[in-house]
């Protein structure tokens, strides 16, 4: 509690724990790049350096406020410095900005721009490092990176995780990998967190949208499109509509006129999932199965569990993940010769992730000898697509997306935060789907605060305990638990980012506090308004089952055998 | 064992009886800069000769008539230059032997251990005079030794030896007659400050370290001396390494820690040995470990060897390299009291100024302050080096002139040159000039010029001295060892580096001045950690001081140290050449041509400043032209 | 593969100093003084067994000068390039040193791997400038002759 004098102006602090969070409370913009609330204070780029009264300077994220401060964020001396950082960096950093993926997204050239770094007056005598291509999720590329360390310390701290570190010192210092192993044969989980907290084109997503429109362009291919619940929140803001709105309508409407010939969502599937898992979950517990049950809908989860607890194999639900669910049914569909109408059919999965890219490419993620998802391609991706066709996608009308796989209910919408999953299974364990049912359910303790929510509910005479998890770093804390026996859970649900699929690894950069926010209220917005809260009230779950599912629901919705990777 | 305070007592007085049952001792300087001159080697000898001659025994026994005799290994006796050292002590009368070979040990014995004669060709000589005794030597003679007092005088292994200079007796009166504020309080008051550095008084740390709510605390001691050019932390783990200890000990029992750390740098594989068998010594006699001399204190010591890098001499990034990770600096707050090593309370302070301890719990603080400046008692151990007559290990009241040290105890500049600057402090450093020469050398008192303390190394420099390679020296040092976290000391010093690079080698441009001073600036004022603040100072130091050298450099392409090679020119002198054509011969580039019997000529333009022409010149001709 | 005995080593090595992050690099360093490097399928092996991640152990071992993944030499021979040595021309010793072997600044280890050539900053025996260290010997007052003795005199040693 206190006040300091930011430039001349008094300003109030309560709990702010550093200087830089002040002063951007007091709508000063104080430039930063390695810093991140979320993540340990580096103090690195030096940028958000401030100078006191006695000439003094000190970096802003790392001072303590204290009460009757005065401190300068603007001093001449101050603005050269910081150029020629920028400068510095940019010497060091490879500059084909016009053709790079981030150009127009990467902090870095914003804040060159802001300070008006023209002339770089230094040679670039690094050499040229090859990229790594080996994931099917992320590219990296070391000439780029500019070592502020957000992509070791969000892999290390927040995922728990920690394939990448710093190797060598001084001006050999560089971000790899273990030994510059390639990517993709370490522990990576493909969750592209790293890709989110870099600031520059070092970590980008790998492109498949290239793919995508050639097969929009072959008029022998139906192209499918299904659309992950958490993609609907992160598109408008890019196009000026205001943050976190559901924006379902637009995106089907521009898919539509992108050439896409049939546009599915994904919390169809998403219902199916819930279908399969409570039923698989209610088994487990009745017939003494392997507990707890641990999700399988994000497929970074997956892969950490097989990675680092290999001896919980079997306690991941068999359950398809919804993509996985909905590309193998609408295969499927298609494979009968009546509907395909001779085309060919190609699955593009439209997600906030970049693990769902790996989870496309997994062994068991293909039905009869055929790869269900062809393509998967990231919200970013998507927002990309659309301002390719230069369509104004704000003045777009909205449309509703296609049967017989385009309407999921409530309860599938709210897979795209922490805890929609469970939620979702406990409504289907509902009796009914009365608001007051509803409410109760919401306030059981599955939408608390905090990244590790532990709560239980009663299902005929049974205490069910339920652990709700978002963030590997998170996650492991809790499945150590397990492990020692400390907590005993019967469901686990876990999501690998945090906050769940809104905040994934294939959402646009930059959210703040109010876009995270946003985008949950969002969530939840699209859940109020959705008709059928429950999946087994969803008309065109119900006729599925009954229909050209039936007897296909093993093949088609579950996994035969536990894939991590 | 030494199981309570009594036993320490009776310890303590055993070890005195044996010390002073002495009849002669012969003490063989084994620091590392006697080692390597073979000082091993003269140990042994005059051991073999020692035991060969009857009469005379090595141990101890109370009643025994027979002579008794000790050959001892020391630590550094200060004039490394001049090793292999070797001091004959009798009673309170010491002859200090220079440059001793193994073939003198058999006159030094009978000469002087047998009889009472000196051997006046190995003792110390400086401008005709021959000093006996090391306390007469004006090196030593004008210093004021606390820290080293015991280097080069008794046996650096063995604990006996220790005690009976007083060893233990400040730990003894701290544990049994002083409570741990108390303690606190006398080093507080004395005034003591940091040698490492910064200066920042230890009383005031070791305080905020025992008022932390939190109880397991750490009390860690620098000793990564990663300074080029300086040794005096060394010279002291080696030479002394239990007094270190015992200041260290004292530490702990007043800021009511369990555990200490030395971190040692890597290059000191001495200093490692000494002190771990020091360790192992106390931990027998139950010196170190649970509930020391029956009382409730305990204190365990532990040894990490530096893994080569400079920046673990930063304070964070020391204890981040003890815990495992890469020593990089982080930021602070919170601060080392608070947060330190494992996140505990931690008291880190450099050997020096645990070294001080023990005299001043001994002494009393107003004993301690009579010595030194007011801002600053005590005293400063120094590494002098570079062109001076007299180099070596130093320790001098705080307060004491450059003049002082470079004129009465470095005996003024090697070979009559012109004395030019001084470097002080290493990479972190600045230099002192001519107008400086009287300035009261503590801490407050260089900042002013631009110059700090530092660890302590002091680099004296001739007209013969290129100030603009002396600053990309200094910069091409810490470029190197920047741990590359923060931007502006791993971009600022390697862009820095890269302009003085192109200014030695005749390529710079005036606008070029101002680019470095520019990145100086910001470096100095943005960089992460103390020691990349401290970066640029060697390159504004020189420039305030000496711009004009780096301005004929650029501007003249001159040196006119005749230092920076692009810019030396080789001229054969016609007056000396006598035509041999060898030169010619030697050149591997062919850019000398001449006619045999008449003087030759060599191409500028050819010419690689390789030296190998004026090295082979049988008749001097030729000559460097700046 | 490395041969078994050397995770055996490894194994008495961790149990020395306990499988905790802070032995890591003593860890490193005593491997390194067995074998005068750093097998990597060693630093795999001991994070694994005191618990950390394998790009820790790595970001950890490329940190510091000492460490090294590649083989070095039997006699190790640091020249120092400290203030006091180098103003005495230190430069010249390294380079005799390089010449002699036919090393570089790139190539550090001769092909008998006899010999590696390496700076250091100081050795602290700076009244001796300049001085080289081979191993864990100091030898002092270095000229370019010298160079070629020491390299004799090492080579003859290694002949016994």
């Amino acid at each position: 509690m206190g006040t300091i004098t930011i430039d001349g102006r008094k300003v109030e602090f309560t709990d702010e724990k550093n200087v830089l969070s002040i002063i951007r409370k007091a709508g000063i913009d104080i430039p930063t790049l390695c810093y991140h609330s979320e993540l340990s204070t580096f103090g690195a780029c030096r940028l958000c350096t401030v100078e006191d009264d006695r000439g003094r300077t000190f970096a802003s994220c790392s001072e303590e406020p204290r009460d009757g401060m005065v401190i300068y964020t603007n001093t001449g001396k101050l603005k050269k410095y910081r150029k020629l950082i920028i400068e510095l960096l940019l010497a060091a950093h490879c500059r084909d900005c016009t053709t790079c993926v981030k150009s127009g997204n990467c902090n870095l050239q914003t804040l060159a721009h802001r300070f008006g770094v023209t002339n770089v007056r230094f040679e670039n005598y690094k050499e040229r490092r090859p990229l790594d291509e080996s994931s099917p999720s992320i590219v990296r590329d070391p000439n780029k990176c500019i070592l502020c360390g957000n992509c070791v310390r969000v892999c290390e701290e927040l995922q728990g995780v920690g394939v990448l570190g710093f190797a060598e010192r001084g001006s050999d210092a560089m971000v790899m990998t273990a030994f510059d192993r390639q990517i993709a044969t370490t522990d990576c989980v493909n969750c592209g967190q790293c890709r989110v907290f870099c600031p520059t084109g070092a970590i980008s997503i790998k492109s498949d949208k290239d793919a995508v429109w050639d097969a929009l362009a072959d008029p022998d291919t139906r192209v499918v499109a299904q659309i992950a619940p958490a993609v609907r929140v992160a598109v408008g803001d890019a196009f000026g509509l205001p943050k976190g709105k559901s924006v379902m309508g637009k995106i089907v409407n521009v898919l539509h006129r992108m050439g896409f010939d049939e546009v599915y969502d994904t919390t169809f599937s998403a219902d199916l999932t819930i279908m399969e898992e409570s039923a698989e979950f209610l088994d487990r517990v009745k017939s003494g199965g392997k507990l707890p049950l641990l999700t399988s809908c994000c497929p970074a989860w997956v892969k950490f569990v097989d990675d680092q607890f290999p001896e919980y194999r079997e306690n991941v639900s068999t359950c398809r993940s919804p993509q996985g669910m909905m590309s193998a049914v609408v295969k499927e569909y298609f494979r009968d010769p009546e509907h395909a109408a001779g085309k060919k059919t190609v699955m593009v999965s439209i997600m906030p992730c970049t693990a769902k890219k790996m989870e496309a490419n997994r062994p068991n993620s293909y039905t009869k000898g055929e790869k269900d998802t062809d393509y998967v391609i990231t919200t970013t991706e998507l927002i990309e697509m659309i301002r390719t066709t230069g369509i104004y996608f704000a003045d777009l009308e909205p449309e509703s997306s296609d049967i017989p796989f385009g309407f999921g209910s409530g309860g599938g919408v709210i897979f795209g935060v922490t805890g929609g999953v469970t939620e979702a299974v406990i409504r289907r364990l509902a009796p009914n789907h009365t608001k007051a049912t509803m409410e109760e359910i919401a306030e059981c303790g599955v939408r608390k605060d905090g990244f590790i929510r532990e709560f239980s509910i009663p299902y005929e005479g049974m205490e069910i305990k339920i652990c709700v998890a978002s963030g590997l770093a998170n996650a492991r804390k809790v499945m150590e638990q397990v492990k020692n026996k400390e907590k005993e859970y019967h469901l686990i649900e876990i999501m690998a980012c945090r906050r769940g699929c809104i905040m994934g690894g294939g959402q646009p950069r930059l959210a703040g506090e109010r876009t995270k926010a946003a985008r949950t209220e969002g969530i939840y917005k699209a859940d109020n308004v959705s008709v059928v809260k429950k999946c087994d009230e969803n008309p065109m779950v119900l006729s599925l089952y009954e229909g050209f599912l039936k007897g296909k629901e093993h093949e088609l919705l579950h996994n035969h055998e536990f894939c991590g990777k | 064992m030494i199981e309570n305070r009594e036993d320490l007592i009776k310890s303590q007085e055993a070890a005195t009886r044996e010390f002073s049952s002495y009849d002669c001792r012969i003490l063989v300087c084994s620091g590392t800069g006697c080692i390597a001159t073979g000082s091993q080697k003269i140990y042994d000898e005059f051991l073999k000769i020692v035991k060969d001659t009857p009469g005379i025994r090595l141990d101890f026994a109370p009643h025994d008539e027979a002579t008794h005799m000790g050959v001892k290994k020391t630590g550094c006796q200060g004039v490394c230059e001049l090793g292999p050292l070797v001091r004959v002590q009798k009673g309170d009368k010491t002859v200090q032997y220079t440059k001793v070979k193994v073939s003198d040990c058999k006159e030094i014995f009978e000469r002087s251990v047998l009889g009472d004669d000196v051997v006046e060709s190995l003792l110390y000589t400086q401008k005709g005079v021959k000093y006996k005794s090391p306390e007469e030597i004006p090196f030593i003679a004008k210093q004021t030794r606390i820290v080293l007092e015991n280097c080069g005088k008794y046996d650096a292994e063995s604990f006996d030896e220790y005690l009976a200079s007083g060893g233990f007796s400040a730990f003894r009166k701290a544990l049994f007659e002083m409570t741990p504020a108390e303690v606190v309080d006398e080093v507080d008051k004395s005034g003591l400050r940091g040698r490492g550095g910064g200066g920042f008084p230890a009383g005031r740390k070791w305080k905020q370290v025992a008022r932390q709510p939190e109880k397991e605390r750490y009390v860690v001691c620098n000793g990564d001396e990663g300074d080029p050019g300086a040794f005096m932390d060394g010279s002291v783990m080696e030479g002394d390494p239990y007094k270190l200890i015992e200041g260290m000990m004292i530490a702990g029992y007043a800021v009511g820690s369990q555990n200490g750390y030395i971190y040692v740098r890597a290059e000191y594989p001495m200093s490692v040995a000494r002190l771990r068998h020091a360790i192992a010594e106390l931990e027998k006699r139950h010196m170190l470990g649970d509930n020391i001399l029956g009382t409730d204190f305990s204190f365990h010591m532990h040894i990490n060897r530096g893994a080569g890098a400079f920046v673990c001499g930063e304070g964070s990034a020391l204890t981040a390299s003890i815990e495992g990770n890469r020593g990089m600096p982080r930021v602070k707050p919170p601060r080392t009291v608070e947060k330190g090593l494992w996140a505990k309370p931690t008291v880190l302070n450099n050997v020096e100024t645990y070294a001080n301890v023990p005299k001043i719990i001994l002494k009393g603080s107003d004993w301690y302050r009579t010595i030194g400046t007011e801002g600053t008692p005590g005293t400063k151990t120094f590494s002098l080096t570079g062109s001076i007559q007299n180099t070596g290990l130093i320790e001098v009241p705080m307060g004491t002139t450059l003049r002082e040290i470079i004129f009465d105890i470095g005996g003024g500049m090697k070979d009559d040159g012109v004395f030019k600057a001084v470097q002080i402090g290493g990479p972190s450093g600045g230099c002192l000039t001519e107008q400086h020469l009287d300035v009261p050398l503590d801490f407050e008192s260089i900042k002013k010029f631009g110059a700090i303390i530092g660890s302590g190394g002091l680099v004296v420099m001739d007209s013969h001295t290129c100030m603009v390679e002396v600053a990309r020296f200094f910069m091409s040092f810490t470029q190197r060892e920047s741990c590359g976290k923060c931007v502006p000391c791993r971009e600022g010093t390697k862009r820095m580096l890269e302009i003085l690079e192109k200014i030695v080698a005749g390529k710079g441009e005036l606008s070029d001045l101002d680019k470095l001073e520019e990145l100086a600036e910001m470096v100095k004022s943005m960089a992460l950690c103390g020691l990349g603040k401290s970066a640029p100072l060697p390159v504004l130091s020189t420039l305030k001081l000496f711009r004009d050298e780096y301005e004929e450099h650029i501007t003249e392409k001159k040196c006119k140290a005749k230092v920076c090679t692009a810019m030396r020119r080789f001229i054969i002198n016609p007056e000396y050449c006598k035509g041999c054509g060898k030169c010619a011969k030697n050149c591997p580039v062919g850019a000398i041509t001449g006619v045999r019997k008449e003087c030759y000529h060599i191409d500028p333009e050819i010419c690689i400043k390789c030296e190998a022409c004026k090295d082979n010149c049988a008749f001097d001709a030729i000559y460097i032209e700046a | 593969m490395l041969d078994q005995s050397y995770y055996d080593k490894a194994d008495e090595i961790i149990a020395f100093y306990g499988k905790k992050q802070a032995s890591l690099i003593p860890i490193m360093q005593d491997i390194q003084g067995v074998y005068r490097y750093l097998p990597g399928e060693l630093l795999t092996y001991v994070a694994e067994q005191i618990g950390i991640t394998e790009a820790k152990a790595y970001s950890v071992a490329t940190f510091y000068e000492n460490f090294s993944f590649e083989a070095k030499g039997k006699y190790i021979i640091k020249v120092c390039d400290g203030t006091a040595c180098h103003v005495r021309k230190s430069t010249p010793i390294l380079e005799a040193f390089q010449k002699e072997l036919g090393l570089s600044a790139k190539k550090h280890t001769t092909d008998d791997m006899m010999f590696t050539v390496e700076t250091v900053s100081c050795l602290g025996a700076c009244g001796l400038a300049p001085t080289v260290m081979v191993n864990e010997e100091v030898h002092p007052r270095m000229t370019p002759e010298k160079v070629l003795e020491l390299i004799h005199e090492l080579r003859g040693d290694s002949d016994d």
